[in-house]
């Protein structure tokens, strides 16, 4: 199965070329904070991603544990540790696991179709520690008694996906994969999978189409909720590459070890990938529920500021789907509880900070872009509204909009997310709360997300939108639209 | 037509709508709810016929499950207890007005121009349910107006609104998964395959279910405005499936039919033949008036009272001495007046609706029926032996589908080639040169093995049979080339094994099962009646001694026992297997009199010809394959001096001197009520109105007896096993004359099976040489996998080679020699 990858991959299948160690990353990489080091223990060691190294630095000694002991006794343990998803949702794992109906054959479906906008520590993870993610899937597989794991890993990630499926080789030589693992009766085998580059792909229920060979669209939950009806209409779990990235060190440690680390809400870390206007952007583990945004900015071990001594102007806490956050923000602890009550969500935890110099508008529009050209096509409000928007705001931002469209933005944005959208900053400016996630009239997020830079920026920054907007009765104008109008 | 189901669920869902009480059937769909109880909440995507997907949005309504109100698209939501429902409320309208602004976002408005002005939709959702302006200023989204994705379909995707309804039908109902959306975003469009044509049989359906122009079928475009419309219901009469449609027209032309949606039968669905044959009945090519040889040698027009009465006398001969063939294309009406024609006025009983392509009519009428429905309920087991459904029977064949893809059916499939339904079959076997019954007698053994048929395989099929559940089986000849007798043997095997088996024939031709309800087949009278010595009511004598079928007649023919033979819009030199017989025949019989539409290669040797009205033009009745009566309907009026044919025979009667007892169409089923026992019941006044159609009562309970199965015939070392059945596009009249459809057929070529080719050494070549006695054809070939070894399978009446010359009627199995061409 998975040297079905290695061979495609000699035979020059998809004209990807090997890396060597001398890989340069085209994104910031990993920055030692000095924090813990759950997940990132072998970030450091150039051959992180090799077996030897691996199983060195303690690696496949969690799985042997586990399998000694009981299915039930590993799930308990996950769910004792309050291990919370690191894909968006932060719903509790061992909760998720436990909503599996006992209908076999059932499957796990590993998400690493890592695509939302400032986010790139999946992508890390599998690069740097192919074979903890392999010991978190055995773990899982074991503990949720299936035999068949899915690697669902983005189509631009040529170099994860290389080091995945040399991993996996590995493995199943060294008989950690495959029949009688470890020498036990257990048979566990993980398929790779190569998404083909869609970002709606990384909701779960379109990346399951996709791994059926369909177009990734996503399915309406209810009724298909992958734990009951997910791959093939069977029982599936779709964990994300982090969570099961934990679990190797969970497993090693305990959940008390675990749950040291943390706030009690959400215990351990979390990768942080900040990207933007900050002097060292990176991906950051840190402690969840400790640290505050402003510590990450302009701590001297994290980002050490905003670049040439600017003013924070506002920065996005989860990744381009999330509303935008301003400096009242700052002290928030980075906690998705406390994120989704502040309007917002922590997602996956992708920070994109802008200073002072930004344009608001612009970076709504290239927001907003995103999302139309990403759009699946099922939904038609997400479909034909998030295309709408952006002709707006591409008209705004050229100088030829209306004073009617800042409002008309808004009401676009409100066909694909009817009632109040979530935002931030409620509180000083005397709005009523509203948490997210915001209502849709769409099957997943992806509309909606849209929605959230728009609302954002214009709640915000409406004189910028403004400024841009000539005056229709200005003759002096030389905006097509005043042209038009005299 | 659900009104048909019990409305009243045993465990109703008590739920809450508009502020009223209602309930639910257990697990019926919101819209499905509201739709049952008047409460139209508007759609685009969801279709009753198939699964829903939850695209448009446009069935967003308010729904309160315990957590608070929340926009649901009710396509997608049963309907659970205490659930409450707002369809009405501001929320909801906010939505619908939001999608339907979204949707004529790109929308281009050229309503005006477009074939769906008028019966669209988007166009009344707009209406009743949008926003009424746009604020959209933008450029719409350009594509490249209609391209045509096949033949008969063009798409415009600007009108597009992305419902997803074309597209799942491709790929959920028929099977041909040959559109798909592609690109993202706004940018999402449908389109085929690069260099793959939508060439489905079922494409029609698609231009039907599209909620707006986007889809176009190539002989309607721009041919009518649905408000000039005329519009009946009637049947499909291609085949013996008897879909139900509607009949419509503009100016006294037939332009448009549509799929109805009857539970019993099509469920709305159509085949392309069904839906575009109509192009037929407008052909220029129709015969218009009648025509016989006077001195000269050619056929030239003449009075009708002359042709009939030289009709007349070239009937009134030795009984013997008369033969008749065809009949399957008449409504029940005209075929129970040539049945009484022919055989109680002229007495003869040499008559026959099957061409030599059949199987006895004893099996159809005496073999206990089940109905399409039966067969095909969830969790049944059919078993097929017979032709490939999708050629001979497309409605069926989505019925079938539909079963065993979505309901759980088991489908045993044991044909001479694999078919359109094997990859989807729980098992699928071949069955060898005339050994179909050893086969299926293995089925029903305790132990035992078959050649060329794995243990597992049979030991499968065996288990699965092993059950007092009812067994369907749907049969017909699955290869031309091979006697009926082998197939007539399998199915007395089931018979004698299981009981409770029933059966469903699938014979080809039109109204084939109703031609014999009404006694077209020799030692039948109308009803099924066997026993000739009581005579029948209203007729003035019956036959005295059993005559002869199709195959009797032409041979007689040929023999020079045969004076006069009538065509009731048959064609036996382009259709009767052994064509070297059917020229024989016609080289040896005095007069041919032809009933009939169009000049075929048959009516060409006539000496009178006359021209009959054709579906369309005639009103009447169709007998599908379960039996089931449904209306067939006049929507134009015939060109030129064309009859139904029921008129014909009874002017031909009074000529003969007879009074037939019926001058309009009412009078002649009130005879056929009282004459045919079978149709002793028949509401005739309620049927245009019947949803269904009701089925005959066939309760027959014949105790038919088959005589020990055929030995499978010795095969010749040397040959390969000929296969020949049909294709869907032939070169068969109608197809030809219906304008788009005349083009479709594949050329004629040899299918031999993968491995045969690699055996046969033929991998870079495209000829092989058949020897076929003294003469050789060259002949191009395709491997294909569905051809078992050893065997040559090629469909008849393809364009490029006559099949049919090698084959001999009355010939077991046909074998054929074939090797390297030199044309290679």
């Amino acid at each position: 199965m998975v040297r079905q990858s290695a061979t495609r991959r000699e035979s020059g299948g998809l004209g990807v070329t090997t890396h060597t160690n001398d890989y340069v990353p085209h994104a910031a990489g990993y920055v030692d904070n000095e924090g813990p080091k759950i997940v990132t223990s072998r970030f450091t060691d150039r051959d992180s991603h090799t077996l030897e190294r691996f199983e060195a630095t303690g690696g496949y000694r969690s799985i042997r544990s586990v399998i000694a002991g009981s299915p039930a006794d590993a799930a308990q343990l996950v769910k004792d540790a309050v291990l919370l998803g690191r894909g968006g949702a932060g719903f509790p794992a061992g909760v998720k696991w436990g909503f599996m109906p006992p209908v076999w054959p059932r499957y796990l479906v590993v998400n690493g179709d890592e695509s939302e906008p400032g986010t790139y520590k999946d992508r890390l993870l599998m690069e740097q520690d192919p074979h903890q993610l392999i010991e978190g899937c055995l773990i899982t597989c074991y503990a949720l008694g299936l035999n068949m794991c899915f690697l669902y890993v983005r189509g631009e990630m040529a170099l994860a996906q290389e080091r995945i499926a040399t991993a996996l080789n590995e493995a199943y030589e060294a008989g950690y994969i495959g029949q009688n693992i470890f020498g036990t009766d257990v048979g566990i085998d993980i398929v790779l999978h190569w998404g083909a580059g869609a970002y709606i792909v990384g909701e779960e229920t379109a990346l399951i189409e996709s791994l059926e060979g369909n177009r990734g669209m996503p399915r309406l939950k209810p009724p298909f909720f992958p734990a009951a009806k997910g791959l093939y209409m069977k029982p599936t779990i779709v964990n994300n590459v982090e969570t099961l990235s934990n679990l190797p060190w969970l497993f090693q440690h305990g959940s008390a070890a675990y749950k040291q680390y943390g706030s009690e809400k959400s215990p351990g870390s979390r990768m942080l990938a900040i990207s933007g206007h900050v002097n060292r952007p990176g991906v950051y583990e840190v402690e969840q529920g400790v640290v505050t945004f402003r510590e990450l900015f302009y701590g001297d071990n994290y980002c050490q500021g905003i670049r040439d001594g600017n003013d924070l102007k506002m920065f996005i806490p989860g990744g381009g789907s999330a509303p935008w956050f301003f400096e009242d923000q700052l002290d928030l602890k980075i906690e998705a509880a406390d994120v989704g009550a502040a309007g917002s969500m922590l997602g996956s935890g992708a920070i994109v900070v802008m200073d002072e110099t930004t344009d608001a508008v612009k970076a709504c529009l290239r927001v907003v872009r995103f999302f139309a050209r990403e759009s699946c096509g099922k939904c038609t409000p997400c479909r034909e509204g998030t295309t709408w928007e952006e002709q707006i705001l591409q008209r705004i931002y050229d100088g030829h909009g209306r004073p009617e469209d800042i409002d008309l933005l808004l009401d676009v944005g409100s066909q694909i997310s009817p009632g109040p959208y979530p935002v931030a900053g409620w509180e000083s400016e005397g709005m009523t709360p509203v948490a997210f996630p915001p209502k849709q009239t769409t099957i997943c997020p992806l509309g909606p997300s849209s929605v959230a830079p728009i609302t954002s920026a214009i709640r915000r920054f409406r004189s910028e939108f403004e400024a841009k907007i000539p005056d229709p009765d200005d003759s002096n104008s030389d905006s097509t639209n005043a042209e038009v109008g005299s | 037509m659900t009104a048909t189901e019990p409305t009243e669920a045993v465990t109703g869902v008590p739920f809450t709508l508009n502020g009223k009480e209602y309930e639910a059937e257990q697990g019926e769909l919101l819209i499905e709810a509201c739709d049952r109880n008047g409460v139209h909440i508007p759609r685009f995507c969801y279709h009753k016929r198939m699964k829903p997907v939850g695209m448009c949005r446009m069935c967003l309504v308010e729904v309160d499950t315990g957590r608070g109100m929340k926009l649901e698209p009710s396509c997608m939501l049963p309907v659970t207890p205490e659930m409450k429902v707002e369809t009405e409320s501001e929320a909801t309208k906010a939505a619908q007005d939001g999608v339907l602004e979204l949707l004529l976002t790109n929308h281009p408005l050229d309503c005006p121009v477009c074939d769906k002005g008028g019966e669209c939709p988007l166009q009344d959702n707009a209406y009743a349910f949008g926003p009424g302006e746009s604020r959209f200023v933008e450029e719409k989204r350009h594509y490249e107006k209609p391209i045509p994705i096949s033949d008969l379909v063009h798409l415009d995707r600007e009108r597009c609104i992305l419902c997803d309804r074309c597209t799942r039908f491709a790929s959920d109902v028929a099977g041909d998964p040959l559109i798909h959306f592609i690109d993202r975003g706004s940018s999402t469009q449908v389109n085929t395959f690069p260099d793959h044509p939508f060439s489905s049989y079922f494409s029609g359906n698609t231009v039907q279910i599209c909620p707006v122009g986007a889809l176009t079928a190539s002989p309607y475009r721009f041919k009518a405005r649905p408000w000039d419309l005329d519009t009946v219901e009637s049947t499909a009469m291609v085949d013996a499936t008897g879909a139900r449609v509607l009949l419509q027209s503009s100016q006294n032309e037939l332009v448009r039919v549509l799929g109805v949606d009857s539970d019993a039968v099509n469920w709305g669905w159509l085949s392309d033949k069904e839906r575009f044959i109509y192009q037929a009945t407008n052909s220029s090519s129709r015969i218009t008036e009648p025509m016989a040889r006077g001195g000269g040698q050619e056929l030239s027009p003449v009075r009708w009272v002359d042709g009939l009465s030289s009709a007349a006398r070239a009937l009134q001969i030795d009984p013997a001495r008369v033969g008749v063939i065809g009949g399957a294309r008449l409504t029940v009406e005209s075929q129970y007046a040539w049945a009484k024609l022919i055989k109680g006025v002229v007495g003869s009983d040499n008559l026959d609706a099957q061409i030599g392509d059949g199987l006895p009519a004893v099996l159809t009428l005496g073999l206990p029926r089940t109905t399409i429905a039966q067969a095909c309920a969830p969790g049944g087991i059919i078993v097929l032996i017979g032709p490939d459904p999708k050629e001979e029977q497309p409605s069926l064949y989505l019925r079938i589908r539909h079963a065993v893809t979505e309901e759980g059916a088991t489908l045993i499939e044991v044909t001479p080639r694999a078919t359109s339904l094997s990859d989807i079959a729980t098992v699928s076997l071949r069955s060898g040169p005339g050994s179909i019954s050893q086969l299926v007698a293995n089925f029903f053994a305790e132990v035992g093995s078959v050649e060329g048929v794995s243990d597992a395989a049979l030991a499968k099929v065996r288990s699965l049979l092993n059950t007092d559940d009812p067994i369907s089986v749907l049969f017909g000849r699955g290869n031309l080339a091979e006697s009926g007798r082998y197939t007539e043997d399998a199915l007395g095997v089931i018979r004698n094994s299981r009981p409770n088996a029933k059966f469903l024939p699938m014979l080809r031709r039109g109204n084939v099962v109703g031609a014999l309800e009404m006694g077209f087949s020799p030692g039948f009278l109308p009803g099924g009646v066997r026993n000739f010595g009581a005579g029948l009511e209203n007729w003035p004598d019956v036959p005295q001694t059993t005559g002869k079928n199709c195959d009797g007649i032409l041979r007689a023919a040929a023999a020079g026992e045969i004076d006069t033979l009538v065509l009731l819009g048959a064609d036996p030199l382009d259709d009767f297997p052994d064509s070297a017989l059917a020229h024989d025949a016609f080289d040896g019989v005095d007069t041919v009199i032809a009933v009939d539409t169009f000049m075929t290669a048959s009516s060409r040797h006539a000496s009178i010809f006359f021209p009959a009205a054709m579906f369309g033009e005639v009103d009447g009745t169709f007998c599908n394959l379960e039996g089931r009566l449904s209306p067939v309907r006049a929507k134009v009026t015939p060109p030129g001096l064309c009859r139904p044919d029921w008129m014909i025979a009874a002017e031909i009667g009074s000529q003969l001197g007879f009074d037939m007892g019926f001058a309009t169409l009412a009078e002649l089923r009130a005879e056929i009520s009282s004459t045919a026992f079978s149709f002793a019941k028949v509401d005739w006044a309620a049927l245009d109105n019947a949803e269904d159609g009701p089925l005959l009562e066939l309760d027959r309970d014949w105790d038919l007896e088959f005589g020990e199965p055929a030995e499978p015939p010795v095969v010749a070392s040397y040959g390969m096993r000929l296969i020949v059945d049909r294709k869907l596009w032939d070169l068969g009249t109608m197809t030809q004359e219906a304008g788009h459809l005349a083009s479709l057929s594949p050329g004629a070529a040899l299918h031999f099976s993968p491995t045969d080719v690699q055996m046969m050494d033929l991998a870079n070549q495209s000829y092989v040489t058949i020897d076929h006695g003294d003469i050789s054809f060259d002949l191009p070939f395709v491997s294909d996998h569905r051809v078992p070894p050893r065997s040559a399978w090629l469909p008849a009446r393809l364009p490029g080679f006559d099949v049919r010359k090698l084959l001999s009627a009355g010939r077991s199995i046909t074998s054929v020699r074939v090797r390297t061409s030199e044309a290679n």
